[in-house]
C-alpha cells in the first residue's frame, strides 16, 4: 500500500516536473526551430511541426542584416566593461577582505545602494552628458556605463570569495618575505581564480543582456545585439524566421554560460544573502 | 558558516608595517572604486534634481529658467502619471505574485528526485538568460501573434477565436511575459535555499504523521522566508524599471494603457524632449526605488553580521 503510494507520487512528480519544464522552455525551443524554416513556413497556419530545415534565414541574417557588426559590438562592450570592472574591483575587494577598517561594512552597503538607483531616474542627465561629449551611440559610452553599473556587484561578489581564502596561507607567504604585490598575484590569485572567473561571467551576462541603456543610448554604430533585435519590432518586420535565427544567435552563448554557472549566479545576484 | 574565527586582520608584516600604514594601503586600494561610484551616484542625481526645477525643453530653447515646483505640479496633476504609477504597481505586483507564488511551489517540485531532474531544472531556468528584447518579441510574434502565433493556432484547434492579447489586454500580457523571464530567477534562488533544508527535520515530521501540506507550511515555508524576502526585493528593484519589454511590444499603448513610470519618463524625455518634466519623473522614480532599497539593504546588512 505504502509502496504503491510512493510509486504514484513519484510518477506524478516526474510528469509534473517535465511538463512544466517543457512548457517554460517551449518558446525558446520554438524560436530555435523557426530559425531553420523559410519565411512562408514560419507563418504558415496551422504551424508546421514538420518542415524541411533550411539555413536560408541564417544566411539572410549574416548577409543582409550585418549581424557581425552588432555581435562584435556586444562582445567588445561586454568584455571590456567586465575587464575594467574586475581591474577596479579586485584591489577594492582585497582591501575590504584583508585590511578591513571600521568603515568597510558601511562602504560595502553604500556601494550596493548605488546599484539600486533606477537607471531611468538618471536617464536625462546621462543622455545629455553623452550627447555633449559625443559619447552617444559610441561603444565607449556603453562600456563606461556598464562598468559603473556592474562595479558594486563585482566588488561585492569578489569580497565574498576573498573572505573564503584562509588567512594563514597568505600569512605564510608573508613570513617568507613576499611583498603585497607578490602576495596578491602569487598566493591570492591562484586560490581565488574560480571566484574571479564566476564574477567575470556574471558581469558578462549582465552586460550582454542589458537593455535600458543600450536601447536609449545607441542606434547603429555602437548598437549591441539587444538594440539590433529591437529593430525587428517595427510592424513591417514580420520576418519570423529571420527574427528567430537572429535571436537564437544572440541568446545562445549567454544561455550556455548561464547553465554552466547557476550556483555562482545565485550568489552574485543575491549579494551573498542566499547560499 | 562561521568564517569569523579565522577572520582576524592580518598581523603586522614586513610589507605592511603598522596599523596606520595598513589603513592607508586599504584606502588607496579601494579609492578608485569608491571615487568612480561616488561620481556615478552623485553627479547624475544632482543633475536630475537641478533639471527637475527648471524649464527646459530641447525643441523650445526660448522657454528657459527656474521653474520652481511647476514640473512636479504638472506631473502630479497629469492623469497619465497616475495611470503610469498604477501600471507600475500592477506590473510589479503581478509579476511578483506569479514568480514568488509559483516559484516557491516549483522549488519544492524540483527539489524532489525524479528521472532527468537535472535537465528539467536547466530548461526551467533558461528563460532568465534570454535578453529582454528577444523575450518580448518572441512572445509578441511567435507565441501570441493573433494570426501566426502558436497560441492562436492552439486556440483555433480547440474551436476558440484567437485573441490579440497585446492590444486587448496589454498590461496583463506584459505581466505574463515579464513573469516568464523572472519566474526562473525565483526558482533558481529558492531551489538553492531549499537545498539547505535539513532533511532529518522533514523526515521526523513525516514520522509524526505530518502530511505534505503540513510539512510545506510548517517547515519549508519558514525555512524559505528569508530567501523569499530577498527574491521579492531584488525583483522589485528590476521590475520597477521594466522598459525594453514595453518598448518593443506595445510602446506603452494603446494610449497609456501599458505605460509604466519608466516608459513615461522615457517618452517625456526622448520623444517630447521635456527635460524638466522627465527629470521630475526621474526624481519620483528614485524616491520610490530608495524606499525599496532601504528594506533590501537592511536585510543584506543583517546577513553581513552572521
Amino acid at each position: 500500500m505504502a509502496r504503491t503510494r510512493t510509486r504514484l507520487r513519484q510518477g506524478v512528480v516526474t510528469i509534473l516536473g517535465w511538463a512544466i519544464a517543457l512548457w517554460m522552455f517551449f518558446p525558446i525551443l520554438w524560436m530555435f526551430l523557426t530559425g531553420f524554416k523559410n519565411e512562408p513556413d514560419a507563418i504558415s497556419t496551422p504551424p508546421h511541426l514538420f518542415f524541411s530545415p533550411t539555413l536560408s534565414s541564417y544566411r539572410d541574417v549574416f548577409a543582409r542584416e550585418d549581424y557581425w557588426h552588432f555581435a562584435t559590438n556586444s562582445v567588445v562592450i561586454s568584455v571590456l566593461a567586465t575587464v575594467v570592472a574586475l581591474l577596479v574591483s579586485i584591489p577594492a575587494a582585497y582591501a575590504m577582505a584583508f585590511l578591513p577598517g571600521p568603515r568597510t561594512r558601511m562602504t560595502l552597503l553604500w556601494m550596493l545602494s548605488t546599484r539600486m538607483l533606477p537607471p531611468v531616474g538618471v536617464l536625462v542627465p546621462i543622455y545629455l552628458l553623452a550627447r555633449a561629449t559625443g559619447l552617444l551611440d559610441s561603444r565607449t559610452g556603453l562600456i563606461v556605463i556598464y562598468m559603473l553599473t556592474n562595479l558594486p556587484i563585482t566588488v561585492w561578489m569578489l569580497y565574498t570569495f576573498f573572505r573564503e581564502v584562509p588567512v594563514p596561507i597568505l600569512e605564510a607567504g608573508r613570513m617568507d618575505g613576499a611583498t603585497r604585490w607578490q602576495e596578491v598575484t602569487q598566493v591570492l590569485m591562484p586560490l581565488a581564480l574560480p571566484g574571479i572567473a564566476s564574477t567575470g561571467l556574471l558581469s558578462l551576462i549582465l552586460c550582454w543582456n542589458e537593455t535600458f541603456w543600450s536601447l536609449n543610448l545607441t542606434s547603429s554604430i555602437a548598437a549591441p545585439l539587444t538594440t539590433f533585435i529591437a529593430s525587428f519590432s517595427s510592424p513591417e518586420g514580420l520576418f519570423f524566421a529571420k527574427l528567430s535565427a537572429a535571436s537564437t544567435l544572440a541568446v545562445a552563448p549567454i544561455m550556455v554560460f548561464g547553465w554552466a554557472s547557476q550556483k555562482q549566479l545565485v550568489r552574485g545576484l543575491t549579494f551573498g544573502a542566499v547560499k | 558558516m562561521d568564517k569569523a574565527a579565522i577572520r582576524a586582520p592580518l598581523t603586522a608584516s614586513p610589507a605592511g608595517g603598522g596599523a596606520r600604514s595598513r589603513g592607508l594601503q586599504g584606502f588607496l586600494l579601494q579609492s578608485p572604486a569608491i571615487m568612480l561610484l561616488l561620481v556615478w551616484s552623485v553627479v547624475p542625481l544632482l543633475m536630475t534634481l537641478w533639471y527637475s526645477l527648471r524649464n527646459y525643453n530641447l525643441v523650445d530653447p526660448t522657454r528657459q529658467g527656474f521653474a520652481g515646483i511647476s514640473n512636479y505640479w504638472y506631473l502630479l496633476t497629469d492623469p497619465d502619471f497616475l495611470t503610469s504609477l498604477e501600471n507600475t504597481a500592477i506590473l510589479v505586483g503581478g509579476v511578483l505574485a506569479i514568480s514568488v507564488g509559483l516559484g516557491t511551489l516549483l522549488a519544492v517540485l524540483y527539489n524532489e528526485e525524479f528521472a532527468g531532474r537535472g535537465i528539467a531544472r536547466i530548461l526551467v531556468i533558461s528563460p532568465f538568460f534570454i535578453m529582454p528584447t528577444v523575450a518580448a518579441l518572441l512572445w509578441k510574434n511567435l507565441m501570441l501573434h493573433p494570426i501566426y502565433g502558436v497560441y492562436s493556432a492552439m486556440m483555433r484547434a480547440v474551436g476558440l477565436t484567437p485573441i490579440d492579447w497585446l492590444s486587448r489586454y496589454p498590461l496583463a500580457t506584459l505581466v505574463m511575459i515579464v513573469a516568464w523571464e523572472w519566474l526562473p530567477f525565483a526558482v533558481l534562488i529558492l531551489l538553492t535555499a531549499i537545498q539547505s533544508l535539513d532533511t532529518e527535520q522533514k523526515e521526523a515530521a513525516r514520522m509524526d504523521g505530518a502530511g505534505m501540506v503540513a510539512q510545506f507550511i510548517n517547515i519549508t515555508l519558514p525555512h524559505l522566508s528569508r530567501a523569499i524576502t530577498v527574491v521579492i526585493m531584488i525583483e522589485t528593484i528590476f521590475l520597477l524599471t521594466v522598459f525594453a519589454e514595453i518598448s518593443v511590444t506595445t510602446a506603452g499603448g494603446p494610449g497609456v494603457a501599458s505605460t509604466n513610470l519608466a516608459f513615461l519618463i522615457y517618452s517625456r524625455a526622448l520623444l517630447q524632449f521635456d527635460v524638466g518634466g522627465a527629470s521630475a519623473g526621474g526624481v519620483v522614480a528614485i524616491v520610490v526605488a530608495n524606499i525599496v532599497a532601504a528594506f533590501l539593504l537592511r536585510a543584506v546588512a543583517r546577513n553581513l553580521e552572521t
